[in-house]
């Protein structure tokens, strides 16, 4: 039996790299594909806890958030692609209109 | 029934403020149909003020309480009115005056810009000095004595692009403040004492403190004392009594019907009235008694000798006014409130005529208010020298005229009261002797001899019209016929037997004595001495007097530059003064005041500045932001 | 054919009973555990973002691999198709469309977001050393799940007690698909 706790820390550990990764890279695509990992962790988290407790709502968290995941997918690629279209850069550093 | 009308009597000018106020302000002013709201307002505060005289002389003093205008602790201040006898002749001399007034400035103010403006503010202070007479507590007391300071204020101002004008109205306003000051020292004084400020809880509680003595300034003074002479610095102030009168002459710079109504008749006589009405407190206290009488007497003598030489009518009748005061003032404090206030009330009317009159000269030879540039105007101004002529026998004190009752009753009563009384008779002696002779200075130099008049004013010189007349008439009929209200006729006097219950209950007062008749022809002799020696130097040999002036030259600039008591508060205090608020300004309002209100945008408006940095519109920077916030979360939960 | 899978199966069956199923078990999830971080790293470090993309394809199959262990096949098979099937290649279309340049990786701050990133993760850790991992238990066994299987368990709980939040997640989907059509078509907005 893997004790729970292994899932859990796997979970955190995923999710920090998700969060390293939207910090430290310039390339927005790179950024969106950590937002993924950071979904992925906490999705491996509710299946486990769903395992362990014994209880199906877990799963059902975990189909909702795959919908929601892929709306963002949709929404942000295509944000991207209008963005390029102005500026024809993928830098995260050049985009930086909306400030004082 | 009663009550109603009496009640009445305040709120109808008021009602007149407003309404004409609310014109004023809607734009649509009422311009020269204005008297038609203030007139009638008080012609009907006149007709109540009749009905109350009868009722209360038939059924004694009666109050109404308005509303309870404060509660604090203890403290209770309501706004109500008490009409007992020394009310009621007081909102006769009040109203009639007004009324006159009023009528007379329909003529006067004809065309002027500010027409409107000044009937409210005439009914304003209507308002407010039948408010003061009718009070029955300290505190509206001071309310309305403040409130006709501020009346007269806006009055004196009324042609307010007048420099002088405007100078004038705030020197009358500060100077009463400083009178007011003492008043109000005096009333908290009383409130700290008594827990009330009611006159009737007052009068009961206050003579039970008699003995006690206070501190000030390491001098031992008794309490009761020490509240009459406060009280009586705020009569000073409004009562023009040295060294406090040196706002009366300079409020000359108002109108005409102004200075009648306020600074002859009204408002100064609020000073007196309130000496009168507040006499159960002052007679706690002989050696206050003293002072104030002994003020009177000053006064009355040195505003007389300034009068002596003025060029100006208007001051020099303003002066008169000063003396006259000085007269009531004296009276009180010897005692005799009851012959201050008959004095007052024949003042008010042959002042006010005598002050109308001026203003119908002046009127006549449009603007003209030098008495060297005036002279032999009787043939062209008959009504008005009439009056005039009518009014100065008043205030000479000639008899069957009103102002011989009067202040013969007030030299008697100091005579009799004997010791220093003596020596308050002999300056109220000479000072009518000096009365007499400034008044019919002036009567013999405008109204007769060569004529000084200038060429251009001499154009439109013409008898006034009758709505200024008529009052003249009026007010010249009541100086004849007021005084017989003190006739001793079969030993009744009739202000005696009105006044006395009020100011005088316990005092058994004779009006009886062998010294009257000689007293009275003392009095006669005195100021028919006075008329034959302004006769003599300005019709007989009119150039005497300048050679007077010559021969003591000192003493005629003294007199006329008022015994250089206005240069005197300059140097002492004015400068100082305005030194001190000049610095204050700059010091504190500017640097400081400013400085931190200023200073506390500038700081929001630099820490802004310094904040607004975070907002670097990268992307990543936020998200470190976030994760630095999620980060400190964390740590707190940790650390719990 | 069948030979061949008949002799694995015996020989899986085999190795079951000679090792354990516990001992299965877990060789499985630290291989699969092990894959995921390894890929995940090298999404974020990658300097080429198909190369990111592919890897994180392996990391979806092998997350897919750890439902399986988890008793969850039917979120297994979600997991595939949506993630690998439709949104990685919704990434491989964008960055193949906008045909970038490798560029110079690392933000300016990339000092900063690793220590944050350890830093957070020890308190993580800390955390977790704390807590007691408990809650109430449900009714859906492992032995029950099995049986029902976990389509059928899954279906009947979110039609029944989640109906609505279905129908939310469908509204957002709808949501999703309009504004990406409006964000992405040249001059939809201008008209």
């Amino acid at each position: 039996m893997v004790p729970l706790s292994y899932y859990v820390m796997l979970s955190a550990v995923l999710f920090i790299i998700g969060v390293t990764g939207v910090l430290i890279r310039r390339n927005i695509i790179i950024i969106l594909l950590s937002i993924e990992l950071m979904l992925n962790a906490t999705n491996i988290n509710f299946v486990a806890f769903s395992h362990y407790l014994h209880a199906i709502t877990g799963q059902v968290i975990v189909f909702f958030t795959l919908t929601v995941a892929a709306a963002e997918v949709a929404i942000g690629l295509a944000i991207i692609i209008a963005l390029y279209r102005k500026k024809a850069s993928l830098n995260v550093e050049e985009i930086n209109r909306l400030k004082w | 029934m009663v009550m109603l009308t009496d009640a009445l009597i305040p709120l109808l000018p008021f009602a007149a403020f407003v309404i004409i106020g609310l014109f004023e302000l809607s734009g649509r002013g009422l311009r020269d149909r204005a008297h038609w709201i203030a007139v009638p307002a008080v012609l009907g505060s006149l007709i109540f003020s009749f009905a109350a005289f009868g009722s209360v002389l038939s059924g004694g003093p009666r109050g109404l309480t308005f509303f309870t205008w404060a509660v604090s602790g203890t403290f209770q201040a309501s706004i109500g009115i008490h009409t007992d006898a020394l009310t009621a002749v007081m909102l006769l001399l009040v109203t009639i005056v007004s009324s006159a007034v009023q009528i007379y400035t329909i003529g006067y103010m004809h065309g002027d810009r500010g027409y409107a403006r000044f009937f409210a503010y005439m009914s304003l202070f209507t308002f407010s000095m039948l408010m003061l007479v009718m009070a029955n507590n300290l505190l509206q007391l001071y309310v309305f004595w403040e409130a006709v300071g501020f009346c007269s204020y806006l009055l004196i101002a009324h042609w307010y692009e007048r420099p002088s004008a405007a100078a004038a109205a705030s020197k009358a306003f500060i100077v009463n403040r400083v009178g007011d000051f003492g008043f109000s020292l005096g009333i908290f004084l009383i409130f700290t004492l008594v827990g009330s400020l009611d006159y009737a809880k007052v009068f009961a509680e206050l003579p039970k403190h008699v003995g006690e003595t206070i501190s000030v300034a390491g001098v031992e003074i008794g309490v009761v004392t020490l509240i009459a002479l406060l009280l009586f610095t705020g009569a000073m102030g409004k009562s023009a009594q040295f060294p406090l009168h040196v706002w009366l002459p300079d409020a000359m710079e108002g109108p005409t019907p102004i200075s009648a109504l306020i600074h002859a008749a009204t408002m100064v006589t609020a000073g007196v009235f309130m000496i009168a009405r507040l006499i159960p407190i002052f007679n706690l206290s002989p050696a206050a008694m003293g002072v104030v009488a002994a003020v009177g007497a000053c006064t009355a003598l040195f505003a007389a000798t300034i009068a002596l030489t003025q060029n100006d009518i208007k001051r020099i009748v303003a002066y008169s006014t000063v003396s006259q005061l000085g007269y009531m003032v004296m009276a009180c404090g010897l005692g005799a409130s009851v012959a201050g206030i008959f004095h007052l009330l024949t003042h008010g009317a042959f002042k006010a005529l005598l002050f109308l009159c001026c203003g119908s000269v002046i009127h006549a030879l449009s603007g003209e208010q030098d008495l060297r540039k005036m002279g032999g105007l009787k043939s062209h101004l008959p009504v008005t020298y009439w009056t005039f002529y009518i009014g100065a026998l008043a205030l000479a004190g000639i008899p069957p005229l009103a102002g011989f009752f009067s202040k013969d009753e007030i030299l008697f009563r100091a005579f009799v009261s004997g010791g220093a009384g003596i020596f308050f008779w002999g300056v109220g002696v000479v000072t009518a002797f000096l009365t007499a002779f400034y008044i019919f200075r002036l009567i013999y130099t405008v109204f007769h001899g060569p004529s000084r008049v200038e060429p251009n004013a001499m154009k439109h010189l013409h008898e006034s019209p009758a709505v200024i007349t008529v009052p003249l008439i009026v007010l010249a009929f009541l100086s004849v016929t007021v005084g017989w209200a003190g006739l001793p006729i079969h030993g009744f006097n009739g202000i005696e037997a009105v006044l006395g219950p009020v100011l005088s209950p316990e005092e058994h007062t004779e009006s009886s004595s062998a010294l009257l008749v000689p007293l009275m022809l003392v009095s006669v002799v005195v100021a028919l001495a006075g008329w034959m020696t302004a006769r003599y130097f300005y019709l007989t040999r009119p150039e005497l007097p300048k050679r007077l002036a010559e021969q003591v030259p000192a003493l005629y600039r003294l007199s006329l530059n008022k015994w250089y008591v206005d240069e005197l508060y300059d140097r002492l205090i004015v400068r100082l003064t305005v030194r001190v608020a000049n610095g204050l300004w700059r010091e504190v309002d500017v640097r400081m005041i400013d400085g931190a209100v200023n200073g506390v945008g500038w700081t929001a408006l630099a820490w802004a500045r310094m904040m607004r940095r975070i907002q670097t519109g990268q992307l990543q920077h936020y998200a470190l932001l976030m994760a630095l916030g999620a980060l400190v979360m964390l740590t707190v939960y940790l650390l719990r | 054919m069948s030979p061949f899978l008949t002799w694995l199966e015996r020989s899986i069956l085999h190795t079951r009973k000679r090792v354990g199923d516990h001992l299965m078990t877990q060789l499985l999830f630290f291989y699969f555990a092990g894959v995921i971080i390894v890929t995940a790293i090298y999404v974020i470090a990658s300097r080429n973002p198909i190369y990111s993309a592919l890897s994180l394809l392996v990391m979806f199959f092998h997350v897919a691999g750890l439902y399986v262990l988890l008793n969850a096949e039917f979120i297994a098979a979600i997991q595939v198709i949506v993630y690998a099937g439709a949104i990685l290649v919704l990434y491989l279309f964008v960055v193949m469309l906008l045909n970038l340049r490798q560029e110079e990786r690392y933000h300016r701050h990339f000092a900063l977001g690793i220590f944050l990133g350890l830093v957070i993760f020890v308190e993580i850790v800390l955390a977790f050393a704390q807590t007691k991992f408990s809650g109430t238990q449900g009714d859906f066994t492992a032995a029950k799940l099995k049986e029902l299987g976990d389509t059928q368990a899954i279906g009947q709980t979110m039609y029944t007690t989640y109906l609505f939040p279905f129908e939310v997640a469908s509204l957002i989907l709808l949501v999703a698909m309009v504004g990406a059509i409006v964000l992405a078509k040249k001059g939809i907005i201008e008209k």
